[in-house]
């Protein structure tokens, strides 16, 4: 590695203004690469984050046709069963019964309808953050109890306050007429609309006995451990399951999500690929006139026994130079600003739409991931090396002959 | 034993409709050992018969041998092996790596043949000090008069040990005094060595100490003398 190391590394500071450009185009695009992909990987982990942290959760386990057609009658039989085995089966405590129907709310002076769902307090409180999100009074804390807690948005509708008794009027499983009168024992603030003005939660033992469910259930709530995860613990839970029922995981579930995801990634995708084009030309450029100047000197070495393949080899050394260059300053660049704004936050014009549609919050805090470090570098430094890889290959035509009669 | 045969080697060049004969019908043959000058005006046809014996440019017909190796049959890896191992060649001017200094510049050849790092510093010691230039080591060639050059790029011929030094008007770009001096290295060369050297030059000065001299004209050998006692 010695001279022809050398060698490399003093013929990039022949024109150093020249080495410098071109490294800077890679440190530029570099550090715009980690800035950019830290704020839209870390937006996306939000986004899905936030979404499936209220109620969605990674997966659940349903009756077939219950998530397009929310009917009370399509049911998981024994649900405390069913929750009980996955948590068993999977070693996990994250796992909880649902059920789910509609009724009408009535306080003294107004009546408004919501979704009400039946919750294990317990466990609830591992899937869904709703429970910790209650502003006044408590969350449920029994199974049975005739209690209830609202949205916030509900409450302020129903003229309801903590203490005060509400009326449930809906249809139970069997189609039956169904009524109860529960007790308002917290009000929680999502900050979510739809949430806090349509749901209210009472615990399922309360549900089964006003909606006739017999131990039925809607749905079993799963969180896995990592994001990275959900997919081996469907499988596992595929298998576990009777054939009666099925499991979905958040991306059937929330389909706006990954489609919101993915049409923002390809946008995005065609900036990285112009970027990432850019800097490979500019570096093309740089090699083949550098390449080019050195005609003369390339043909004597040959002249002396010297393989095309040797000088190739070192014109993608010196370019994997410079490409380290850009590669550890631009990230290093680009870690830096990302980390500014992680401090002070960050926000863009149109971010506020976005961020409504998805629970984010209008300041944005990118976070520094090695991925979002890497990747983009990562590609920008191989780009380099291929595009060099066009005058290295030139030097196999070289004839010494003729490139020592030019000067 | 012969080191270099020609045998009926003719290279055509064209332009437009020109045919330039650069080689008609060469036939040489130069010993080992041998000190050679081949003189011709410019023009005459010697750099292109030092590349047909160098096996940088392939004749268009004859047959070019190296010791026993038939080279006009080589491929072009096979070719530069050849020049790598057993040629050096020494360029009338420019034939330096510019960013390299004159040790590295010796080196850099020995690095492509592979040899250990500890032996080619050792090597490129000597033989910089076998051409006057040790004091000059660590200069680049922009430092050093074009002699200096000159001396490092034969250091650089000869350090491989080649059987066979070509030098294409290695004196064109130097002064009267500094040539002598160069032609001096070579004879010394030649005589410590025993390394064939095939020189080609239109100078007088040079041609007076080859032992052999091969003048040409239009492509065509057209006088072989053999001087005594230089
Ligand atoms: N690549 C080439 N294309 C066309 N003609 C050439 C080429 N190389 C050499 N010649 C011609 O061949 C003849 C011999 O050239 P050369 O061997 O370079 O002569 P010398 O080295 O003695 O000056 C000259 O007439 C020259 O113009
Ligand atoms: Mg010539």
């Amino acid at each position: 590695m010695g001279i022809t190391f050398r060698l490399a590394w003093r013929n990039l500071w022949r024109h150093p203004r020249r080495t410098w450009l071109t490294i800077s185009a890679m440190i530029f695009s570099n550090a715009v690469l980690v800035f950019m992909m830290s704020l839209q990987l870390g937006t996306y982990e939000l986004m899905i984050g936030n979404t499936l942290q209220f109620l969605t959760g990674h997966m659940q386990v349903q009756a077939p046709g219950f998530k397009d057609d929310m009917k009370m009658r399509q049911v998981v039989n024994d649900i405390d069963a069913l929750a009980e085995t996955l948590r068993d089966q999977l070693k996990l405590e994250d796992i909880t019964p649902r059920s789910s129907g509609f009724a009408l709310l009535s306080s003294d002076s107004r009546s408004y309808g919501a979704q009400i769902l039946g919750v294990d307090p317990e466990y609830e409180r591992r899937v869904s953050i709703i429970p910790s999100l209650v502003k006044q009074g408590r969350f449920l804390d029994t199974r049975e109890a005739p209690e209830i807690v609202i949205g916030e948005v509900l409450a302020r509708n129903l003229k309801a306050d903590l203490g005060d008794e509400v009326t449930l009027l809906g249809s139970g499983r069997d189609g039956s007429f169904a009524a109860a009168v529960a007790t308002v024992v917290g009000i929680f603030h999502s900050g979510i609309t739809d949430l806090d003005r349509g749901i209210a939660e009472v615990p399922i033992g309360f549900f089964d006995d006003v909606f006739y469910m017999q131990g039925a259930g809607h749905s079993v709530v799963l969180i896995t451990p990592g994001f990275w995860m959900i997919e081996p613990y469907k499988v596992r839970v595929e298998e576990l399951i009777e054939d009666d029922v099925v499991v979905h995981d958040w991306d059937a579930l929330q389909p706006g999500l990954k489609q919101a995801i993915q049409a923002d990634l390809s946008g995005a995708m065609i900036i990285y690929t112009v970027l990432v084009i850019l800097v490979a030309f500019s570096v093309m450029n740089t090699q083949l006139m550098s390449v080019l100047e050195r005609t003369h000197e390339f043909g004597v070495v040959m002249s002396l026994g010297v393989k095309p393949a040797r000088l190739g080899w070192l014109v993608i050394l010196e370019t994997t130079l410079m490409g380290l260059g850009g590669l550890c300053l631009g990230a290093a660049a680009g870690g830096l600003i990302t980390l500014w704004f992680s401090y002070n936050g960050f926000s863009f014009p149109g971010m506020d739409q976005m961020a409504a549609q998805f629970n984010l919050p209008q300041r944005f805090f990118p976070q520094v991931t090695l991925l979002s470090l890497c990747l983009g570098p990562t590609i920008v430094f191989i780009g380099s090396l291929l595009s060099s890889g066009y005058p290295a290959l030139r030097l196999f035509w070289l004839r010494p002959v003729e490139a020592m009669r030019t000067v | 034993m012969t080191a270099i045969r020609c045998i009926n080697v003719c290279k055509t060049y064209h332009q437009g409709r020109d045919e330039i004969k650069a080689l008609d019908h060469v036939d040489l043959a130069i010993d080992e050992g041998a000190f050679v000058c081949v003189s011709a005006p410019s023009g005459g046809g010697k750099t292109t018969l030092l590349n047909a014996i160098g096996g940088l440019d392939m004749p268009d017909s004859g047959e070019v041998w190296i010791g026993d190796t038939r080279i006009d049959q080589l491929n072009k890896g096979e070719l530069a092996e050849l020049r790598l191992r057993h040629i050096g060649f020494v360029f009338q001017a420019y034939n330096l790596i510019p960013v390299l200094t004159a040790r590295e510049n010796v080196e850099f050849v020995m690095e492509v043949r592979g040899v250990p790092s500890v032996e080619r510093q050792k090597k490129s010691r000597e033989i910089l000090q076998e051409v006057g230039l040790e004091d000059l080591e660590g200069r680049r060639p922009a430092e050093m008069s074009g002699g200096q050059q000159q001396r490092v790029a034969v250091a650089r011929a000869i350090v491989t040990d080649p059987s066979l030094v070509l030098a294409d008007e290695p004196t064109a770009n130097l002064d009267s005094k500094t040539s002598e001096g160069l032609m001096d290295l070579f004879a010394k060369l030649n005589k410590d060595h025993g390394t064939t050297f095939v020189i080609s030059t239109h100078d007088r000065r040079v041609m007076a100490h080859a032992r052999r001299l091969v003048k040409m004209l239009d492509g065509c050998i057209v006088e072989d003398i053999r001087q005594k006692g230089t």
